[in-house]
């Protein structure tokens, strides 16, 4: 047992005890905000220490836990895998701890039970712990069920609106139609290795038809988890509604906890792999990407929004492990390292932008209760740190340089520009198509976030609430800046960056990125100096050098001043509140231009002595083209199955009966 | 690393600057030629410039710090762009810190601060422009790319003076998968530098506008910034366009004589190109906003189309 492990165990006690401790709060409400949430915080912190340590130390720790069945006791194991994906919880979770307290003063005068609202995130986090530290089967499913539960008492909150309810369920129906394909998935291994361990499946020699089960389960049962296309439209249904600092653990983490099962269980026990997944991960991964964005750009609730965003970026990353997996398999292991290294970077980057993204709306629900963009505007003005913020998290996520999204994506197009090695002239094909599904999804993610920061923060106040908006509470603005200072980091410095996650793909691939960082942390180079080379820290000067250059040069001899006058507008009436373009006049021409992927109702109905009204309604094809129809098959499968119930009792036992027989017929 | 290449550099990036206003003085006068009109003097632009920076600034009312602030990132990040782009000598330092995909990204980081400026103001107008500019620039990015990515795969590297190179080192070759790219990032420049079919930037006060509503609210020296950045982008294009399909000629060393024939060079082919501009802009007429997407389409299948015919036809050969 190695240090790392020691701060990982104590970041689960605490987690733990931040669950217990929250129990307090059912006599005192204060107690979640002044000891649970301080508890929820340090066992982030201590997470992200025995992360780190284990990235850069590169050592494997192991333990044996006092737990689990008498023939298979629980195993824990600390690899660089797993570091990573523990630093990646614990920065969210540090984050959400600074900004909790503010935010659930809130609901101190509400009824809601604030013990269930922090012993279920203390046992979510502990779950999401759990997970990734697990290194057998049993322990995995344990905790994974334990983080879904949990989860699921989280969304379901603020449960006296209906539609809350709904969503709570379908979240807990789809979580479990998951889990359970990933238990079939382990069961297909445990057969072969025969036993539950990771090391028993690692060491199995499974027949090729069968690794494709055991990976098509696990695709269907992570991928389903973690939103991906066309299995999403119940996660941006159940994100939104948790309170805020949730929603940002949820779409910041829980989905990174289902993308580092789909790693550990592809990549590392399933150590044999072939094309054919990758071509599979990569279109699902693409129609995610797109999909989630151009849904995302028909919303007008801010946290549904956010929610369609993260089945857009978790779309990249199943690009990045499409990539690395064609890679692999096709004996190319440096670029798979790469795509690899591509794929975990835009992991940390969509943890910490889409986290400081739901903690800005959070912050903008906390003082204006306010979700809808059509009721904001001029919120720049009223929050100013909030404002900057946020900016920054809408720069990062549009992946544009010199933040961190943009590095990601430099990787991944990097990645798919290395094809060209490929041999077979159809995977030759199908990775740069691939590539424009990304750069689309990335110039219409900068549209979607012109959309949210112009509409929300820039311009004047749709409603009377919105413009008498304070600024929030200090912890809250703390932890976005946190974030917001972190997404800078990671895109100026991603050369100190991919040096310790290049512990992950030597581990599990058997190679690094050599290049990537031998001309020094000024230059990122990740093939070779000749192939590619970015340096993030000399665009960050250069931009500041010609801005001050540009300033200082305007300063000289012209008139400084700057007069304040009405907006110009071509002349016309002084604009009002009302006549500004409202989130959905900005998306009209997408919509009309990507038409054919939504369903989209509209109508005008003219009144008498009013004016006419507007009807426009966006859903989600997904429900019409698969959620409905499943539902409606299982439904009339039910009254089928429901003739059988007579009410007789004799009837009852005729059945037992028959089924008895049946089934030692078949047995015999 | 020696001076040479850095002076190299600097020099190159303050001829972005300062030749790009020429460009635009020089297809408004073939335009105004073609029009049967004499037209404003060449140089003009460079007059209105100045008019503008000395002019008072105003600013609404109801504008934000990020309005003042707009003007300055927009030009910077653009100005930076085109520092990128080997404009009379080929290997600079510049093109190794920013690579093509980079170059993409300083524009859109431009492009998004341009957008959200125009919101700012809270008027209809603005809120138009940067509704149209970000559906026009969503379609034509990926086809930039896609071109681009055709040059970068068959050079081995997304470094544009090595792609450049690689295209001197080969000599005439006559490739599908280029005339395929060109053809798409040429409708890309089109689209992106607001010029006719898909922009018209002669315009003001019609609801037809998309670079021009975004501008509005501008004066004084904020407008002077916008309006440089936007003459650097068509000069970033010219020069995407005539260094990579056409590089001979430009400056293979830093010696004062090669880079005087690569200036001597590149201000031929842009002449070229911008007559060129001029008479398209003179004989075709302005889309409405919704045919602007077949536009656009039209430019990333071409732009696919040659980047396919390169992984297919061309790879290993």
């Amino acid at each position: 047992m190695n240090a790392a492990l020691i701060l990982a165990a104590l970041a689960v006690a605490l987690a733990l005890a931040s669950a217990a401790s929250s129990l307090l709060a059912v006599r005192r409400r204060r107690a979640l905000r002044l000891l649970a949430l301080p508890l929820f915080g340090l066992a982030g912190l201590a997470a992200l220490a025995a992360g780190l340590a284990a990235l850069l130390t590169g050592e494997v720790g192991t333990a044996t836990l006092p737990l689990g069945l008498p023939w298979l006791p629980s195993r824990v194991r600390l690899d660089a895998l797993a570091g990573f994906f523990l630093a990646v919880i614990g920065v969210v979770s540090l984050a959400v701890g600074l900004y909790g307290p503010a935010y659930v003063r809130g609901f101190e005068r509400a009824r809601e039970s604030l013990a269930a609202l922090g012993g279920f995130s203390g046992l979510f986090l502990t779950g999401m712990l759990l997970v990734v530290l697990a290194d057998d089967a049993f322990l995995f499913m344990v905790a994974w069920e334990v983080m879904s539960l949990s989860s699921y008492f989280l969304v379901a909150f603020q449960h006296e609106h209906a539609a809350n309810r709904r969503a709570a369920f379908l979240y807990l129906l789809m979580a479990h139609i998951g889990g359970l394909a990933i238990l079939l998935g382990y069961g297909v291994l445990a057969s072969f290795g025969g036993g539950f361990g990771f090391d028993a499946m690692r060491a199995a020699s499974c027949p090729p038809e069968w690794a494709s089960v055991a990976f098509a389960l696990a695709f269907l049962g992570f991928g389903m988890k973690a939103g991906l296309a066309p299995l999403h439209a119940w996660l941006p249904e159940a994100h939104p509604v948790a309170p805020s600092h949730i929603s940002a653990l949820m779409s910041g983490v829980m989905l990174k906890v289902a993308v580092y099962g789909f790693v550990r269980f592809v990549l590392d026990l399933l150590h044999q792999v072939h094309w054919q997944w990758g071509v599979a991960v990569l279109v699902i991964g693409c129609l995610s990407a797109l999909l989630g964005v151009l849904y995302a750009l028909m919303q007008h609730d801010l946290k549904r929004l956010l929610a369609y965003h993260s089945v857009e970026n978790i779309g990249i990353i199943f690009i990045g492990l499409g990539l690395a997996l064609l890679f692999v398999a096709t004996g190319h292991a440096l670029l798979g390292a790469l795509a690899l290294v591509a794929a975990l970077y835009h992991t940390i980057n969509h943890a910490l932008f889409k986290g400081l993204l739901f903690l800005g709306a959070g912050a903008i629900l906390h003082s204006t209760h306010e979700r809808d963009l059509e009721q904001m505007g001029g919120l720049l003005r009223r929050m100013p740190w909030t404002g900057l913020f946020f900016l920054v998290g809408c720069i990062s996520i549009s992946a544009l340089p010199p933040f961190n999204g943009f590095v990601s994506e430099w990787l991944t197009f990097q990645a798919a520009l290395q094809a060209w090695q490929l041999e077979s002239g159809v995977l030759r094909t199908l990775v740069p198509i691939a590539s424009a599904v990304l750069a689309l999804t990335g110039a219409l993610a900068a549209a979607c976030f012109v959309k949210v920061y112009g509409v929300a923060f820039l311009g004047q106040a749709r409603s009377r609430h919105v413009r008498r908006a304070r600024p929030v509470p200090l912890g809250m603005r703390a932890a976005q800046g946190l974030l917001a200072a972190l997404c800078l980091v990671l895109g100026v410095l991603p050369t100190w960056v991919i040096g310790a996650i290049n512990a992950v793909p030597r581990q599990l691939l058997g190679a690094g990125l050599p290049h990537a960082t031998a001309h020094g942390w000024l230059w990122l180079t990740p093939v070779s100096a000749q192939t590619a080379s970015y340096s993030a820290p000399l665009v960050v000067v250069l931009l500041a050098a010609m801005a001050g250059l540009s300033v200082w040069g305007l300063r000289r001899g012209a008139v400084r001043r700057i007069r304040r006058c009405d907006a110009w507008d071509c002349g016309f009436a002084p604009p009002s509140p009302r006549m500004q373009y409202t989130a959905t006049a900005f998306s009209q021409p997408i919509r009309r231009v990507f038409a054919l992927l939504f369903h989209i109702e509209e109508s005008v109905s003219p009144r008498q002595n009013a004016p006419a009204r507007y009807h426009l309604r966006v859903t989600d094809r997904a429900w019409g083209l698969l959620y409905t129809p499943v539902a409606r098959l299982v439904e009339s499968a039910a009254r089928r199955v429901v003739r059988l119930q007579s009410g007789s009792l004799r009837v009852y036992l005729g059945w037992t009966l028959a089924t008895l027989l049946v089934l030692l017929w078949t047995v015999s | 690393m020696t001076a040479a290449p850095w002076g190299a550099a600097l020099l190159q990036a303050l001829l972005y600057a300062a030749l790009a206003p020429l460009l635009v003085g020089w297809v408004c006068k073939v335009k105004a030629l073609l029009q049967n009109r004499r037209g404003a003097p060449v140089l003009q632009p460079y007059r209105d410039l100045y008019k503008l920076l000395v002019k008072e600034a105003r600013v609404a009312h109801t504008a934000s710090p990020l309005f003042r602030a707009a003007p300055y990132i927009v030009f910077v990040a653009t100005w930076l762009a085109a520092a990128t782009v080997p404009l009379v000598a080929v290997d600079l330092p510049t093109a190794a810190i920013a690579d093509i995909i980079a170059l993409v990204g300083l524009l859109a980081l431009a492009r998004f601060f341009l957008a959200l400026a125009a919101m700012d103001v809270g008027t209809a107008f603005g809120g138009m422009g940067a509704s149209r500019e970000m559906l026009i620039s969503a379609l034509a990015e990926p086809a930039m790319l896609m071109a681009v990515f055709t040059l970068a795969m068959t050079a081995h590297s997304t470094n544009l003076a090595s792609v450049i190179d690689h295209q001197l080192a080969g000599g005439i070759v006559l490739r599908p998968s280029f005339l395929f790219a060109l053809g798409g990032l040429v409708l890309v420049a089109v689209a992106e530098t607001g010029r006719i079919p898909v922009d018209n930037p002669a315009t003001h006060l019609e609801l037809t506008m998309i670079h021009e509503a975004m501008l509005l609210e501008y004066s004084g020296r904020h407008l002077a910034l916008m309006e440089w950045a936007a003459q650097i982008k068509l000069l970033l294009y010219g020069a995407l366009i005539s260094n990579i399909f056409f590089p001979w000629g430009i400056g293979r060393s830093f010696a004062p004589a090669g880079l005087a024939l690569g200036l001597a060079a590149v201000m031929l082919k842009l002449l070229m190109l911008g007559a060129a501009l001029a008479v398209a802009e003179t004989v075709l007429a302005k889309m409405r906003l919704f045919r602007a997407p077949a536009f656009l389409n039209l430019a990333l299948l071409l732009a696919l189309l040659g980047l396919l015919s390169h992984v297919i036809l061309e790879v290993g050969t």
